[in-house]
């Protein structure tokens, strides 16, 4: 027989408890909602057509961050291109066949990699790409982000990989399929939407990197759809803008903050969708 | 090694089947006393108490059905709880022919006396000797006493044949006694059944220890 | 009729750990064959040695002759991919491919190239779920997923997955241990139908359903082979005393 006392008690313990965690939750959301309510009021203002697709101008004469938008895209998807096949590639390795010492050893270093901070990366690409190049250029920028990216992809990769069950494997190599089989047409389409995570948040961080671009790509005034030449970027712009002394130049760089943090948010939604599953 | 739930349940059939087997002896064994004695009364009495008998089959028949329902036994289970419930019915039979002795026994008390003539008393003992053994083996699970009771059978189909010669005998020599003897024709004839009924529980017996069906096998 | 799988003095270890011990014995053709025994006997480690199933496993090592039709799988020729086409398996927990149904049966005769074409595709595909009794529950809606059919639905799936490549041996791991009776009944009905074609070995811990489905048991106990004999035997007079205390639940 439960005392009546310790019933109540019961009750209030449980309530409080529920009351500390909503709050805790609310204090996590409360933060994003903050920084994304703060940003919008004060770039919206100054977001309009002129300001996304015009370069740079001296100030006082407008001008907008149309390049440095092309300049992201262009990088964010040649870094793409190189780092999600090799990172996912990785990260089948690790996963299926990786149950040695080469694979443990890369997947420390993979791991230490992920923990680098990203201007190490920059500062290694300059010494690898840029010196030899003689200047600053998109393609050292997008290999550098590519750096940054192919740890996070393997390893996301492997995890999701690795939750397949082990009896999906099994009913096909029952059936006499190879190996390779099994992982390409069973094991990846049932991984396929936690490595499309993977891929976004990689994608979503990289495409947020300042360090390793200023050493990298530097920036450019103008339109650039070259790789060999220094190229603009989103973060770079943004940064340039808010250490400028010109309150206008605050501005512009609130207003392109907001289309970056908007620009991630519609990668995410948009690889939700598409990645939402079919089986 | 722990107990098992179905052991409980086996061992109150075995129980059961054991309390019915002994009264089945006791009626038999009280039916011939009837008849020697020439006690109406105990006749009576054994043809009421068969009402008895008849409940415990239905007793034990409920139990083994739920046994294999409930508890699906397998291999020395499962013959246990079948050789229970083929048993029972026989046991019930050879009960029914103790109370057929019984009512003979009320007939042929009020006839002349032929009794004295004839061997059915040492029929009767054989049989009773049998059935005793029977159980005691289904008890003991001894396969070897089961196959000499079944040899026993034929010491009462050769008394059986004396009697008959005998009791023909005296009803051709002397026609006024050819009631009583025809009653005792048939008290004959029962107590040969339930050696024949005997060997068939003998037989179950053998089946639960080595799993044989030796039915209808000539050779034992 | 002939045995279809015959095993000679079969010790298998996982790593320094042998799993079973010196097991020889046949496997007829067209029988159903049930693998009793407690947990971790080896029932399932022996199951999966005959489509080599066990290769996956890292310092897995077979020794002795395990020979379906005459051939020893056990040969370095041995092809492994031919050798799991002609001897299918289910699994105890059903596991259906992130698929479509047509795509799940589809699978195995895509890999093996076994179809001339389209309609041939579907025709197979037909046939195998027609054979697994689940045609009539799917036909109209075979485009759909399958993690959408009932558990005893997936488990046919699974079944028609292993018959749309026409094996000749079908191996059982519990099948039907995830079920509910009436699926279990199914599956177990199924099981009588296929052995009219089908070498059936089937794994399981219901007793009651290697009595009721198989013509021979086994029965295994830390990795030996104990007695294999007709089922009816096993169940009314095993010959030995170890299958008789398991049979009867006094351990195990």
């Amino acid at each position: 027989m439960m005392d009546r006392n310790t019933h109540s008690r019961r009750k209030l313990v449980s309530g409080a408890m529920t009351l500390i965690t909503a709050a805790c939750a609310i204090a996590a959301i409360i933060v994003l909602v903050l920084i994304l309510t703060y940003i919008a009021a004060k770039g919206l203002t100054t977001i309009n057509y002129e300001f996304l697709t015009d370069t740079p101008k001296p100030v006082g004469e407008g001008g907008g961050i149309g390049n440095a938008i092309m300049g992201s895209a262009l990088m964010t998807l040649l870094a793409t291109a190189i780092g999600l096949p090799i990172g996912i590639g990785a990260g089948v390795y690790l996963a299926e066949f990786g149950e040695n010492i080469f694979g443990n050893t890369v997947r420390f270093l993979a791991d230490t990699l992920i923990g680098v901070p990203s201007i190490i990366v920059g500062i290694f690409i300059y010494t690898l790409i840029v010196l030899p190049m003689g200047r600053q250029s998109g393609l050292a920028g997008a290999l550098s982000l590519a750096i940054i990216m192919i740890p996070i992809v393997a390893r996301t990769t492997e995890e999701m990989i690795r939750l397949v069950p082990q009896s999906m494997r099994e009913g096909a190599l029952a059936l006499g399929a190879p190996q390779w089989r099994v992982t390409w047409n069973i094991v990846m389409p049932a991984a396929a939407s936690g490595i499309a995570t993977g891929a976004m948040l990689s994608i979503a961080r990289i495409s947020g990197e300042t360090a390793p671009l200023l050493f990298t790509a530097l920036n450019s005034r103008f339109y650039n759809y070259f790789f060999d030449q220094p190229m603009a970027s989103l973060t770079v712009q943004i940064y340039n803008y808010a250490t400028g002394p010109f309150e206008i130049e605050h501005q512009m760089a609130w207003a392109a903050t907001l289309i970056l943090v908007g620009l991630i948010l519609v990668i995410n939604v948009l690889v939700r969708f598409l990645t939402k599953k079919k089986y | 090694m722990e107990t098992r739930i179905i052991d409980r349940k086996l061992d109150v059939l075995r129980d059961k089947l054991l309390l019915l087997g002994g009264t089945t002896e006791k009626a038999v064994y009280l039916a011939m006393r009837s008849l020697v004695e020439r006690d109406s009364d105990l006749a009576r009495k054994v043809i009421e108490d068969d009402k008895i008998i008849n409940a415990m089959e239905l007793e034990i028949d409920q139990m083994s059905v739920e046994i294999l329902a409930l508890q699906q036994p397998a291999a020395h289970d499962l013959r246990f709880v079948i050789s229970v419930a083929k048993i029972t019915p026989i046991l019930e039979r050879i009960a029914d022919h103790a109370a057929n002795i019984a009512e003979a026994s009320l007939i042929i008390n009020n006839e002349p006396e032929v009794m004295p003539n004839v061997e059915l008393p040492r029929m009767a003992e054989i049989a009773g000797e049998m059935l005793q053994r029977a159980l005691d083996a289904f008890t003991s699970e001894d396969a070897k006493v089961s196959k000499e009771v079944i040899k026993r059978d034929k010491a009462i189909d050769k008394a059986y044949n004396k009697v008959f010669d005998k009791l023909t005998k005296l009803m051709i020599d002397n026609p006024s006694v050819t009631n009583g003897a025809a009653h005792l024709l048939f008290v004959a004839k029962h107590l040969e059944r339930i050696g024949d009924y005997v060997k068939d529980i003998c037989e179950m017996n053998v089946y639960l220890i080595e799993a044989a069906f030796i039915k209808h096998k000539s050779k034992v | 009729m002939g045995d279809k799988i015959s095993i000679k003095n079969l010790n298998f270890y996982y790593g320094k750990n042998q799993a079973l011990y010196d097991i020889s014995m046949k496997i007829p053709e067209r029988e159903v064959m049930a693998f009793v025994g407690p947990s971790g006997c080896g029932k399932s480690t022996f199951l999966r040695v005959f489509n080599r199933m066990n290769d996956t496993i890292p310092y897995a090592r077979v020794e002795g002759e395990v020979k379906i039709d005459g051939k020893n799988i056990y040969k370095t020729k041995t092809d492994v991919v031919a050798l799991r086409r002609k001897v299918g398996m289910v699994f105890q927990k059903s596991n259906p491919f992130p698929k479509s149904i047509f795509e799940n049966v589809a699978y195995g005769i895509r890999i093996n190239k076994m179809h001339s074409g389209k309609k041939d595709l579907a025709d197979r595909v037909e046939k195998a779920l027609r054979d697994a009794a689940l045609w009539d529950e799917v036909s109209d809606r075979l485009n759909t997923s399958a993690f959408g059919l009932s558990g005893g639905q997936q488990q046919r799936l699974c079944i028609a997955r292993a018959l749309a490549v026409q094996p000749e041996v079908i191996l059982m791991d519990e099948p039907a241990s995830a079920l509910d009776p009436i699926a279990t009944q199914k599956i177990e009905e199924l099981v009588v139908e296929l052995k009219k074609k089908y070498t059936i070995v089937i794994v399981t811990h219901n007793m009651q359903q290697a009595a009721r489905i198989s013509d021979k048991t086994a029965f295994f106990m830390l990795g030996k082979l104990i007695e294999v004999n007709p089922t009816e035997k096993m169940f009314t007079n095993p010959d030995d005393e170890l299958t008789e205390d398991y049979i009867t639940g006094r351990f195990g």
